[in-house]
């Protein structure tokens, strides 16, 4: 206790004269069709854009797509799109979704300037793991929910407390190897993200 | 009246490329500028300050105010001492209105002809490959031309003066601003690194095909010249005054 | 060897001489770091606003400066509310004996670790370690360095002084892959699959904070790789340690902050993963150690105030001309680079004498800071520093006393003049000795003009009076 009390006597007895805390009303880059170059953010940081017109056509792209095709087991969290092969809820410890391979996560906002999704924790389920511990991650987003850039995306998000929630760009990367860029490193080694509207 | 001006022409320039002290005199001179050297003038102080010695560098500092204040303009050939006096005055002396009437006052030669005189017109030639070397003090400092690292509309003073020269080819380098090494006792104190820097830079203007390297600074010049020599590279190197000394400016 | 090893501080000159002699090395990490300051760039540049946005970074936290003890009030009110336990250590000591208390106060001996620059300061790992705790670093590059047993180089590419060659060979002897295998992508692979067993049995997590958000009181951590999400969804203990300046005011503060955060480190828009973390796991316990050390004492400082505004994004690091060439480990400090000079310097003047001069001040550094930071000037603001408290060499500022004295009599500096052209003219071989040694010696001394400029001036002056009628 006392160690708090030292450290904030010392931060008051050091603090400078009040500075004013800015508001953001700069003009912030803005986008002629959002959606447009949300998808082609979303390429940029190595994800894979789709773009879909209702939940039925998204459904069949993620059945589609070939981490889809290949895996056994899969979760999806957003429902008309995808299925699990296995119970989330009746999983007991988040470790035993290792063997996970696709994962299928909705999310909103979706941020144009950057491809990133923001997931709110409730939406995960029982397991926040599931979207880092799967092979291959799917956001599924609606275009409505597609904004310019963070200034906006902060707008809209209500962020749960106590709770969790991620900003998900693309699937996991590294470059610390000779600054090669290689994509999958302990995340999702691919994303897909499908845009529906 | 043509406002007077006093010419600074720091101490290496003054004892070791006088040349270019006259190169930037003849500028002004044709340019229907009123110049006077003031015989009394030395140095800025930089090598002081830059060693972090205020006291020894705040006399010089108070030398060149009681110097240069008579004059409505001061200007000198050398970024870096015009930095020290624009800037750094400040935190060796003040703030004192004397200081800011010279610092407000004083300006690199490429930055007056631009900016004070108002220089659109540039007639002469120079039928050469030309590097640019874009000093540090100049550039990052003055705002000679917009640094790589900012965004925003690209913009170079000393370049405006060099391009109309009729035959002048500006060769585009890899890194169109990175640090030469000299910086003052740098380049002593940190020598390996130093000239790693300097080479460095000669490589990317031999690179680019450059058979002249050019800036508005002496001391960056100084060291990328005497890399040069040493290691027998043909580029030559000139002060960019006297690229510009035989010209027509208006 | 190769690499260069971490030298003790107070000998940049010295370890940067032999770091430059390694040319093919030199020149690789200068590339290196040039290619992260490319992206950059390219990052910045596709921003029209950049400029305006790094001022808005550089006044929030300007702001939040000016009330910091305030800021962690609110933050620790919010973050309990959340279920967040809240610890405040006054020094490096502390941190590692409250982190360590938490764990041992869950029997935990197998922890992972995702990179918290904070956590290298305070030397928790061997802290930790000499105390039964076994530390996974995850970060790739991290985990790199610390199968090597050393420290990182670099804040955010922390093996950026390795060949992929040797990280082949480090992960043959100790993760079992192939000989001669050195592709990164393979050997990315192969520390997926090392990792992932580490995440699997890990009994908690420790993190960084990239934010701490006074207003919800969560925290915000910032990863490309989701080491941090996989080391804190999976364990259900979370031990997020932060220095006290890493809170700001409201989450939509983190608007303008993380669009320049991730450009300016690597070029990218955004990190992969930027995780908000206001409460434990269900069933799980989470705790954030705020700590001091030594940052208090920083924000009393008003000309060096302003290097606490740092965001750990590295960019001055990659943008230096020195520190490309002379690499992390010559700075003798955990922080190298531009802003791990400045800090080093402001914890231990003595220590670290030799860092602000470590600079040829050129303010590339000022340039790229995402949160304006006046850096290079900060470090020409410590020299002054030096010199008052009497840590600049003795030979240095003799040298100065003389030059200043010579300087201020027009009439000594004309004779200095003179006579230094005189020996350039007749006898360079004199100035290659002693001080001129350090010049000459590759390069080739300035010629010695027989008149200055002043003399040319007399001469012309008294000829026009001569010519007078």
């Amino acid at each position: 206790m006392s160690g708090r009390d030292d450290i904030l006597r010392a931060l008051r007895r050091a603090a400078p004269p009040p500075l004013p805390l800015p508001e953001w009303s700069g003009r912030a880059m803005r986008f002629d069709d959002p959606v447009s170059s949300f998808l082609k953010s979303v390429a940029a940081v190595a994800g894979t854009p789709l773009r879909v017109p209702d939940l039925a056509a998204a459904d069949a792209a993620v059945r589609g797509l070939e981490t889809w095709t290949r895996a056994r087991l899969t979760a999806s969290l957003v429902p008309g799109v995808g299925r699990s092969s296995l119970d989330l809820d009746s999983v007991g410890a988040p470790q035993d979704l290792r063997d996970l391979e696709v994962a299928v996560v909705s999310g909103a906002p979706a941020v144009a300037e950057n491809g990133a999704v923001w997931i709110p924790g409730s939406r995960l389920g029982r397991h926040r793991a599931v979207f880092v511990i799967a092979e291959h991650l799917v956001l599924v987003v609606k275009a409505e929910d597609v904004v310019h850039t963070m200034h906006q995306a902060y707008d809209r998000i209500r962020l749960e407390r106590p709770g969790w929630g991620c900003f998900v760009s693309g699937p996991s990367k590294t470059a610390d190897i000779e600054q090669a860029l290689v994509i999958g490193a302990h995340g999702a080694r691919s994303c897909a993200v499908v845009v529906v509207g | 009246m043509a406002p007077t001006i006093g010419l600074f022409v720091p101490c290496y320039v003054d004892q070791l490329y006088p040349e270019v002290g006259w190169a930037s005199l003849r500028i002004l001179r044709q340019v229907g500028a009123e110049v006077e050297f003031p015989r009394e003038q030395t140095c800025c102080g930089q090598p002081m300050a830059n060693s972090g010695c205020a006291a020894e560098a705040r006399p010089l500092a108070e030398r060149f105010l009681s110097i240069f204040g008579r004059y409505d303009q001061v200007v000198a050939p050398s970024g870096s001492c015009v930095a020290m006096v624009r800037h750094h005055y400040r935190e060796l002396l003040g703030d004192r209105p004397d200081l800011e009437r010279v610092a407000s006052r004083t300006f690199e030669l490429c930055q007056w002809l631009v900016d004070v005189r108002g220089v659109s017109r540039v007639e002469g030639e120079f039928r050469r490959k030309v590097g640019l070397h874009k000093s540090c003090h100049g550039l990052r400092e003055l705002r000679l031309g917009k640094s790589s690292e900012t965004v925003g509309a690209p913009y170079d003073k000393v370049q405006q003066l060099l391009a109309p020269l009729r035959g002048i080819e500006l060769v585009e380098l890899a890194r169109a601003d990175e640090c030469c090494g000299f910086g003052g006792t740098f380049a002593v104190a940190e020598e390996a690194v130093s000239c790693m820097m300097g080479r460095d830079r000669l490589a990317d203007h031999e690179k680019a095909g450059a058979e002249v390297i050019t800036g508005a600074d002496v001391s960056c010049l100084m060291h990328l010249q005497g890399l040069a020599r040493r290691e027998g590279r043909r580029v030559e190197v000139m002060h960019v005054a006297r690229i510009l000394e035989g010209a027509r400016l208006s | 060897m190769s690499a260069g090893l971490p030298v003790p501080p107070g000998q940049h000159a010295r370890a940067a001489a032999r770091f430059v002699a390694n040319e093919v090395r030199a020149h690789r990490h200068d590339a290196a770091g040039w290619h992260l300051r490319s992206n950059r760039d390219r990052g910045a540049g596709s921003v029209p606003e950049w400029e305006a946005l790094r001022e808005a970074a550089s006044a929030i936290k300007a702001h939040t400066l000016s009330r910091l003890a305030d800021y962690l009030e609110e933050f620790e009110r919010n973050a309990r509310q959340n279920g967040i336990q809240v610890h405040w250590a006054r020094d490096g000591a502390e941190h590692n004996a409250i982190v360590h208390g938490i764990l041992a106060g869950h029997g935990v001996a197998r922890v992972v670790k995702s990179k918290s620059m904070l956590t290298e300061e305070c030397g928790l790992n061997p802290y930790l370690e000499a105390r039964g705790v076994e530390v996974t670093d995850t970060d790739l590059g991290e985990r790199i360095v610390q199968l090597l047993g050393e420290p990182p180089s670099h804040i955010v590419v922390p093996a950026i002084h390795r060949t992929k060659e040797e990280i082949g060979e480090l992960f043959q002897r100790r993760l079992g892959t192939p000989a001669g295998l050195t592709d990164p992508t393979r050997l990315t692979e192969a520390a997926r699959h090392h990792l992932r067993q580490k995440f699997l049995s890990a009994q908690a997590g420790i993190t960084g904070v990239n934010f701490a958000i006074a207003e919800t009181g969560g925290v915000v951590v910032v990863t490309n790789e989701g080491n941090a999400d996989m080391g804190t969804s999976l364990p259900p203990l979370h031990v997020a340690c932060m220095g006290v300046e890493k809170v700001i005011p409201r989450a939509r503060d983190l608007g303008v902050l993380l669009r320049v955060l991730a450009r300016s480190a690597t070029g990218q828009p955004c990190s992969v993963y930027a995780t908000h973390f206001h409460g434990p796991l269900r069933g799980g316990e989470m705790h954030v150690v705020v700590v001091d050390n030594g940052r208090s004492a920083i924000l009393a400082r008003d000309a060096f105030r302003r290097s606490l505004s740092c965001i750990r994004c590295g960019a001055c690091l990659n943008t230096c001309p020195v520190y490309r060439r002379s690499g992390g480990y010559s700075y003798g400090a955990t922080i190298p680079g531009p802003i791990g000079s400045v800090l080093s310097a402001l914890r231990d003047p003595r220590a670290h004498a030799d860092l602000p001069f470590a600079s040829s001040l050129c303010g590339s550094c000022s340039d790229v800071c995402p949160v304006r930071i006046d850096l290079h000037h900060e470090l020409l603001a410590f020299r002054r520093e030096l010199s008052g408290r009497g840590l600049v060499p003795l030979g240095k500022r003799l040298t100065m006393k003389l030059l200043s004295l010579v300087m201020r009599s027009p009439r000594l500096y004309a004779l200095a003049g003179r006579a230094a052209r005189f020996l350039l003219r007749r006898a360079p071989w004199a100035l290659r000795l002693g001080p001129g040694a350090a010049w000459a010696r590759q390069r080739a001394l300035p010629s010695g003009p027989a008149a200055s400029f002043r003399e040319l001036w007399d001469r012309q002056a008294s000829a026009e009076k001569g010519g007078l009628p």
